[in-house]
């Protein structure tokens, strides 16, 4: 048992750390969280990666890749961490959307879009939830129906809802029904899309913590090629789970401040017995348990890496992560607030400490606990997938999508 | 990266787990559970010790099998999972681990060789009553090599040859090693978990060697609870596992309202937090693990974390266990209580989360500050 890298993994380091050193940008640009002035700078540092062959270091080569291993991937993304990079608007192509056209699209159209999506030059959306569907993706409305021409091709109406990035998005992935009368996992259709169709209108949603990373995207009389088909029609359910199978990967866990930043406010902060909040004995247990599930997590990504490292599949102890980060989140931002007490209620930058950091926690990790798999819906997933635990009783495994029952 | 086990220790771990399924079934627990007269299984014991585990983070030099404390966390991490009545953690996680620390080389050749042997068994005597101790609430004392005082609860104090004990001496605190063959009257306590017994000891002249510098019995009964809290970490995570198991394969079979209790989704969650914590757990417990085999100086921090996690996920499994299982769970009959019991006698023998938490934060605050 030890943390050392073994030498090959050492050389691979060296060799990333150099290149970075090199390469990387010396100093940040702000991030606006929706991908508006930081594009420039976010696309031209993917296409420096991509030259080097450091944009998607698992891809095989033919790809752009370097046909490497996911470890060295993480050792990059260690690596790269350490300089001030802009965000990345590229991981839901890369992660998802790109693959899920390599896997299904002809070998024209998987020619057509690897490239430049690799480099940085291309932004993918991945359209799935809908206003009736967020955990349930098998749910979906928006239709596509054949054109009676014979050109085979396809209009698609209706609307999707909390796709992020489509503000900038060039092409996006769509599940879309296609069988009314077959049951709901049976008559799903995969296309891909190209944003810029006019009957294709992008709304950002307004989102709670301020900020608009969202969007609405509806559709109205979309006129697409069957050749943008992606799998069998009707079989888009299977093609949408090789989607998902990436998304936990994709969606990153939490971040902002935690329990050392707690720490180092509470030091200066009066806390109720007049002596600075860190000497509050409820505060400190907490800070206790809070250092104990990050360090949990951490010894956890040590273990998932362990089984990289040697070839395997990581186990299902990976499954847990988003899960603890983001309820810690919330509840770490909150306890930040209630040391500030009165003074809690200033957001304002200026005044709040660390800039606002706690009160962002605060007002993101709702978001959080949803996207990418909700609390709830991760669960779930461990307790099925790694418990072994029956699934839930569907009411709605046989019966034709058009008689399911509709709430909101 | 490697973060995990050996092939070797997995090996040995394996090899544990069939020697305890065939020697400590829950009958065996079970037989100590109920016979007020019985303290522990002696032929548990006694197997074990030929097993080598007593020994096997003893040097061969001393008789022991000279493997690492990664290996001891493997068979730790098996007993737990059984409930095995037997004094193994007061006698190797607490006495040879600390006459290893601070032992001379007298004491090590006089105590080493016969724990391995199954000939010694330990306990370590350092509460007086409710709360946590200190040194200025410390009573018992000692003069001119004799110990007087009272020590209550002591683990296995009924049934030890030697205790550590901590005591004043000229007015300071020290740690000392007795030989419990005179000078003390034992009287058995009733305690939540007669699997593992305890007794009250009166000290009236017992012969006392101080181990370690005088006036350093606190600092030194840190550094083996934080080679003890690893290893118990290790039990804590086994018996966690084991209450997961319990409660999925009740669920699978119970039904209620015409199908599995373990289709509802107020089970499957509860299970679910179970996996998380254990996980979480677990991977303290590793990382407990590397800085006791590595005698790393984050050692204190990361037994700490190991200690207050897997004592929050053995209380949490163990009682969520006996929530799943219903009315029959709450039953003398069903082995739940047992784990309950367990998680209670494991979370507070080396001191209460309540106390590491504190003890994890003073660390962070001074290395924060660094």
């Amino acid at each position: 048992m030890d943390f050392n890298d073994t030498p090959e993994e050492a050389a691979y380091r060296a060799e990333v750390r150099a290149w970075l050193e090199a390469n990387a940008p010396k100093s940040a640009v702000a991030d606006d969280g929706e991908g508006g002035g930081s594009m420039a700078a976010s696309k031209a540092w993917q296409a420096k990666k991509a030259a080097a062959g450091y944009a998607c270091i698992t891809w095989p080569k033919e790809w752009g890749g370097q046909g490497g291993n996911p470890l060295q991937q993480v050792i990059f993304n260690q690596e790269e961490a350490n300089h001030p990079i802009p965000p990345n608007p590229f991981t839901i192509g890369l992660g998802m959307c790109v693959p899920t056209v390599a896997t299904f699209a002809d070998a024209e159209t998987k020619a057509r879009f690897v490239g430049p999506a690799l480099r940085g030059e291309e932004i993918w959306c991945q359209l799935f939830s809908e206003p009736s569907g967020g955990s349930d993706v098998a749910a979906a409305r928006t239709k596509a129906v054949r054109v009676d021409d014979g050109s085979g091709d396809w209009i698609i109406d209706g609307q999707k809802v909390w796709t992020t990035g489509a503000q900038f998005s060039n092409f996006g992935i769509v599940v879309t029904r296609t069988d009314m009368d077959a049951p709901k996992h049976k008559g799903m259709t995969m296309f891909w899309v190209d944003m810029s169709d006019p009957g294709i209108e992008v709304r950002p949603i307004h989102q709670m913590s301020g900020g608009s990373g969202f969007n609405e995207v509806f559709f109205t009389g979309v006129r697409v090629k069957d050749s943008q088909r992606l799998g069998a029609v009707n079989d888009g359910w299977k093609v949408s789970l090789v989607t998902l199978m990436n998304e936990r990967l994709a969606v990153g866990g939490a971040s902002g401040a935690g329990w050392s930043q707690f720490m180092e406010a509470a030091r200066g902060i009066t806390g109720v017995d007049g002596r600075p909040a860190l000497k509050d004995q409820a505060l400190r247990e907490k800070l206790a348990d809070w250092y104990v599930q990050a360090e949990g997590l951490k010894h956890t990504r040590n273990r998932t890496m362990t089984a990289l490292s040697r070839g395997q599949t990581p186990g299902p102890e990976s499954s847990i992560g988003k899960v603890v980060a983001a309820t810690q989140m919330q509840d770490l931002g909150n306890e930040a607030l209630e040391m500030l007490d009165q003074y809690g209620i200033i957001s304002d930058p200026e005044l709040a400490p660390l800039r606002g950091a706690f009160h962002a926690s605060v007002m993101s990790s709702p978001g959080l606990r949803i996207a990418g798999g909700t609390d709830e819906i991760l669960r779930n997933i461990i307790a099925e997938r790694v418990l072994g635990l029956p699934g839930d009783i569907r009411v709605d495994k046989d019966v034709a999508f058009k008689d399911l029952p509709t709430g909101r | 990266m490697n973060f995990d086990f050996s092939d070797d220790q997995k090996f040995l771990k394996n090899e544990a787990r069939k020697f305890l399924d065939a020697n400590c079934g829950t009958a065996k627990v079970r037989k100590v559970l109920d016979d007020e007269k019985v303290a522990y299984d002696a032929g548990l014991w006694t197997a074990v010790a030929g097993q080598g585990w007593l020994g096997a983070a003893i040097p061969e030099e001393y008789g022991g099998l000279g493997l690492g404390h990664l290996e001891l966390c493997a068979i730790a991490e098996e007993l737990g999972r059984v409930v095995a009545p037997i004094p193994f953690a007061s006698t190797v996680y607490f006495l040879a681990e600390a006459v290893m620390l601070a032992g001379s080389d007298a004491q090590k050749a006089a105590l080493l060789p016969k724990i391995a042997a199954g000939e010694v068994i330990g306990c370590v005597a350092t509460s007086e009553g409710p709360g946590v101790l200190n040194a200025a609430g410390l009573q018992a004392s000692v003069a001119g090599g004799k110990l007087t005082g009272v020590k209550l609860p002591v683990t296995d104090g009924d049934i030890a040859t030697h205790a550590l004990v901590i005591a004043k001496e000229n007015g300071q605190p020290g740690l000392f090693l007795v030989d419990l063959s005179a000078g003390v009257t034992r009287d058995a306590l009733q305690t939540l978990d007669p699997t593992r017994d305890a007794a009250r000891l009166t000290f009236a002249g017992a012969p006392a060697e101080r181990l370690g510098a005088p006036g350093e019995g606190f600092a030194l009964l840190e550094q083996i609870m934080d080679r003890a809290a690893v290893l118990l970490a290790f039990e804590q995570c086994g018996g966690a596992d084991r209450c997961l198991e319990m409660a999925k394969a009740y669920a699978m079979e119970r039904y209620a309202f015409g199908r599995v209790i373990a289709s509802y989704q107020a089970i499957k969650h509860k299970l679910a937090d179970i996996y998380i914590k254990n996980e979480l757990a677990r991977s303290n417990a590793y990382y407990g693990a590397w800085a006791l085999n590595t005698d790393a100086p984050e050692l204190p921090v990361a037994a700490s974390a190991a200690r207050i996690a897997a004592s929050e996920a053995f209380w949490f499994a163990s009682k969520e266990n006996i929530q799943t299982h219903g009315g029959i769970g709450f039953t003398w009959q069903i082995d739940a209580h047992l784990y309950y019991r367990r998680s209670r006698q494991l979370s507070l023998v080396a001191g209460a989360p309540r106390v590491w938490k504190e003890r994890l934060v003073s660390h962070l605050e001074r290395r924060n500050a660094a």
